[in-house]
């Protein structure tokens, strides 16, 4: 049986293909209210992301991902890292789990050279960027809309900057999590993308939740 | 609403994240072809149904997806303690005998022993009786 991994970029070309983000739809049928004065609660969506699981032991991993990316696994259950300029980040999702998310035309390129250095190690990295997407909640309301929405406990005391979760969320399930201490991000699955979205602007009415307007969320 | 501790997260997370799964420690036999027709039987079909202590699997199923063991005591639903998959539990039968032995030196109203050694938590001889159609 052969030992080889067919690797190949899954990333649409977005100077042919017109790609939509799992929001499009939402965007346009649901609309987009603008956030309110105060902006106390935001809801956007960082589209077109990489998003990469890898599994396998830790030690092998963490070096793989120091040698190629320069950041580290985070070992911690439940914890998570962010590189210098907040563009990447690796999250631990279970004790042989991560989930490392890159900029979009990041993510071949990075996969290739993280095969290349763990070489025939036990590991295997899949790219889920088609399968979820990320979304963003920014303002002073964003922890009350949380609160609303899911049983984890999201008290800016317990839930501390460089965490993240997997958890219940309005009965479903998403990853949540806190890269800094004005955002949180909660990945979800693009079929219930468009489910969670209109949660959000439900559950932030009272607080005049708007969406922040990102440049693309089509690409022409 | 309550919580289970999950020892892969190393954090109290909410019931509705974990499914439960089953008796734990169920050995698969080393040699199924030599197996009696019993004791495959036993091996696929039948499980424990203890009142007490019982040993169970469950699943982190939203969250790290992982199974573990929970050591549970069926009559008060009491979670004696989890443990990772692969490790043996610490807590056994003779914890609950210890806690009845206690019970029954102290004497509680509310806390009564049946002649079969089970527990029965404020329960009078009368409703027992009612209970059991007697």
């Amino acid at each position: 049986m052969s030992n080889s991994v067919h690797v190949y970029d899954a990333r649409a070309d977005h100077a042919t293909v017109n790609a939509q983000s799992p929001l499009a739809y939402s965007f346009q049928r649901s609309g987009m209210p603008a956030p309110g004065e105060e902006g106390r609660a935001v809801v956007g969506e960082r589209a077109f992301l990489g998003h990469l699981i890898l599994r396998g032991g830790a030690i092998v991993l963490d070096e793989a991902l120091r040698e190629v990316l320069g950041i580290g696994l985070p070992g911690r259950p439940n914890s998570l890292t962010v590189d210098a300029d907040g563009q990447r980040s690796v999250q631990w999702l279970s004790p042989d789990e991560w989930l490392l998310i890159v900029p979009g035309d990041e993510t071949f390129g990075l996969e290739t050279r993280l095969r290349a250095h763990l070489g025939g190690s036990h590991v295997a990295i899949v790219d889920v960027s088609a399968g979820q997407t990320l979304i963003e909640l920014t303002g002073e309301a964003a922890h009350g809309v949380l609160m609303k929405s899911t049983v984890y406990d999201v008290d800016p005391h317990a839930f501390t900057v460089g965490k993240g979760v997997t958890t219940i969320f309005a009965k479903t399930s998403v990853i949540l999590r806190r890269p800094d201490e004005s955002r949180w991000e909660l990945i979800v699955r693009r079929s219930f993308a468009d489910y969670v979205y209109r949660w959000l602007l439900d559950a932030g009415e009272e607080y005049g939740i708007g969406v922040a307007r990102e440049s693309r969320h089509e690409s022409q | 609403m309550f919580h289970i501790y999950c020892p892969y997260c190393e954090e109290l997370r909410e019931e509705e994240e974990f499914h439960p799964k089953g008796q734990a420690h169920i050995a698969r036999p080393e040699e199924p072809d030599a197996c009696s027709d019993e004791e495959w039987g036993d091996y696929l079909f039948f499980r424990d149904n203890p009142r007490g202590i019982h040993h169970e699997m469950w699943l982190h199923a939203v969250g790290c997806r992982k199974f573990f063991n929970i050591t549970r005591n069926t009559v008060s639903y009491e979670i004696l303690e989890t443990y990772k998959m692969g490790e043996q539990p610490t807590v056994g039968a003779e914890h609950l005998a210890r806690e009845e032995k206690t019970a029954r030196e102290g004497k509680t109203d509310s806390v009564q022993v049946a002649e079969g050694g089970q527990q029965t938590v404020g329960a009078s001889d009368a409703a027992q009786a009612s209970v059991k159609g007697a």
